[in-house]
């Protein structure tokens, strides 16, 4: 194996790290409140512009900015859960599709007026430093991004199997008829997680910020991206997730390596397909 | 007569003498309603009547838009003859995202994502296939504007006018006695709980793939048309998510599952894309975004405040609830 192929898949590892954290937010809101977040895109997107604004107007690094981006999508994610999406949770998919493609819509559009058609990127001081790690070279942005996603990413396994909320928000998961028989308040717990789910989304897009340009239409593909992702690695299972996230990230280096950039995709929706017909549950989902 | 054999006597009647006052543009965005009303009756015949979620239908607009059209341009075959080449296309490939699915029981969610990831790997497919134009596109040789040709589908708009209208009215008559055919009835039983429909005999897995091979066929017929009348076809906007999104508003905003949905949701959907360009072109915003964003807000009420759909709504105040046997059918 060449040096070369072995940074790329290097790089498409790191870079999936970051991907599984955009995609841990869809698996936990699936997971938990079952409606799927068609907009899951299109808020990492909205991150990805705060991370911007933030970089240009106020000079804020997006790994410092990223907490407060975070704390942004929460409360974004919580008034979208409480305003709109609640009412629609026992309605049909296809009602819920059409509702969160609407907020979709609203989001690129709203994004277009406000940054324009432009593609916006961050260039950090540190943009072009890179680590040698014998014959291999890091780029400095991705390991940090990479391994900010993965701290996160175990901070949030911890919130779930420690903290009481987390356990009450998992008591929702497993039974919701036993959740309310205990007194749980699951329209809160929901709008918790959805905010959870959001922050994650928040942290991502500050991440990926670092490492891709953000335009209008960035958030459509990256709902794409988060869908392949949580579908390969398993609906629900957040270890999935970032399994799934590597494995897109590291296709999609190689399809660009041996193949042309521009078929990547196709490799990834060939691998779900595959997935979906094979092992519907995912890589590390459960049988039901 | 029943009130609904008025009003769709009444409605056919006013389609077909709109262009005696219709202008070129009035038409052009009838002809885009009845297209959107076509379309969104096909797929209603998937998921309204057999309860199959299909978020990836544009795949069979554009497998049938493209072979009708490299039919033509590189063969020469005329499109009468090349829409049975797109049907069997289309049906086919229905036939195998169908099969794959039910075959191995990726149901909801699940089977709804399957069929978007068809319509993406074939986005990319086909921007990688030269013969076909690829991301530049494939461009069908413009005709005469004068002639009536309906072999090969060139001519006047006119013409596209009355052949958009007859394939509304015509796939709104199968979709009649669908409903009321043995096979229709399996469907329902189908969508309404597939474990009793299996106990009662009936063969589920034959059943939607009867749906998804035929909503195929029946969609491709209209991306047939879609290719010869608009004589450009991109593999972003042929096989695009977003087409797809827009096939299905129509029959969800009508009212999924009803015969008069998918036509009165195109009704209103097209015309309200129009209004809000025109309003605010009109107030002075020119901003790229801002009509999408008066779109996705209006989507937005409309789910929320009338989530049946508008026509189960209207139907109720008109007093058309019940037809002639007690049986809901429009």
């Amino acid at each position: 194996m060449s040096i070369d192929l072995a940074n790329q898949i290097l790089t498409g590892l790191l870079t999936g790290l970051v991907y599984s954290l955009m995609a841990l937010g869809l698996s936990v809101i699936f997971g938990v409140v079952r409606v799927v977040n068609f907009a899951h895109g299109e808020m990492t997107a909205l991150a990805m512009y705060a991370a911007w604004a933030l970089f240009t107007w106020l000079e804020l690094d997006p790994l410092v900015g990223m907490p407060l981006i975070a704390l942004m999508l929460f409360v974004l994610g919580y008034i979208m859960q409480r305003g709109l999406i609640d009412a629609f949770v026992s309605k049909p998919e296809h009602i819920q599709f059409i509702l969160l493609v609407a907020i979709a819509i609203i989001m690129v559009n709203g994004s277009l007026l406000t940054f324009g058609p432009d593609a916006h990127g961050v260039q950090v001081s540190y943009g072009f430093d890179t680590y040698e790690v014998g014959p291999l070279l890091v780029d400095k942005v991705r390991l940090l991004a990479a391994a900010a996603a993965l701290g996160i990413s175990g901070l949030l396994m911890l919130f779930f199997r420690r903290t009481m909320t987390g356990k009450a928000i998992r008591a929702c998961a497993d039974n919701l008829v036993g959740a309310k028989v205990i007194g749980l308040n699951v329209k809160q717990l929901y709008a918790v997680t959805f905010g959870i789910g959001a922050a994650c989304v928040g942290a991502a897009g500050a991440l990926l910020s670092l490492l891709i340009d953000v335009m209008p239409s960035t958030g459509p593909e990256l709902t794409m991206l988060a869908f392949i992702i949580v579908i390969v690695g398993g609906l629900g299972s957040m270890g999935g997730a970032l399994l799934g996230g590597m494995l897109i990230g590291v296709s999609e280096v190689l399809a660009g390596y041996f193949l042309m950039p521009s078929m990547k995709g196709m490799f990834s929706f060939a691998i779900l397909i595959l997935i979906l017909v094979l092992r519907p549950q995912g890589l590390m989902g459960a049988r039901k | 007569m029943s009130r609904q054999a008025i009003l769709l006597g009444g409605l056919a009647a006013a389609f077909a003498l709109a262009p005696l006052v219709a202008g070129p543009y009035l038409l052009s965005v009838l002809v885009v309603v009845m297209y959107f009303a076509y379309v969104g009756q096909a797929w209603n015949i998937m998921m309204g009547f057999a309860g199959q979620l299909s978020l990836g239908h544009t795949l069979y607009v554009g497998l049938g838009a493209y072979t009708a059209a490299a039919l033509f341009v590189h063969l020469g075959v005329p499109a009468a003859l090349g829409l049975f080449a797109a049907v069997a296309v289309a049906a086919a490939v229905g036939g195998i995202v169908g099969a794959l699915g039910f075959r191995f029981g990726v149901k909801g969610v699940y089977f709804a994502l399957l069929t978007i990831a068809f319509a993406e790997f074939t986005r990319i497919l086909f921007e990688h296939i030269p013969g076909l134009g690829g991301p530049a596109g494939l461009f069908l040789p413009v005709g005469s504007r004068d002639s009536f040709d309906l072999i090969h589908l060139r001519g006047h708009p006119l013409m596209f006018y009355y052949l958009i209208l007859a394939m509304t009215a015509g796939i709104f008559l199968l979709c009649r006695r669908l409903v009321r055919s043995r096979l229709g009835y399996t469907w329902l039983a189908v969508r309404e709980d597939q474990e009793a429909a299996a106990a009662l005999g009936i063969n589920v897995f034959r059943a939607k793939l009867t749906a998804v091979m035929l909503s195929a066929g029946l969609t491709a017929l209209g991306g047939v048309f879609f290719a010869f009348y608009y004589n450009n076809l991109f593999p972003n906007q042929a096989f695009g998510m977003n087409r797809s999104i827009e096939i299905i508003l129509a029959p969800i905003v009508g009212g999924l599952g009803t015969l008069f949905g998918p036509i009165l949701g195109a009704l209103i959907l097209t015309p309200l894309g129009e209004l809000i360009t025109a309003v605010t072109e009109a107030m002075g915003f020119k901003a790229a975004g801002i009509k999408q964003l008066c779109y996705g807000l209006s989507l937005l009420a409309i789910v929320k405040f009338l989530p049946d759909g508008v026509w189960p709504w209207l139907r109720g105040r008109l007093g058309l609830d019940r037809g002639p046997d007690g049986e809901d059918e429009s």
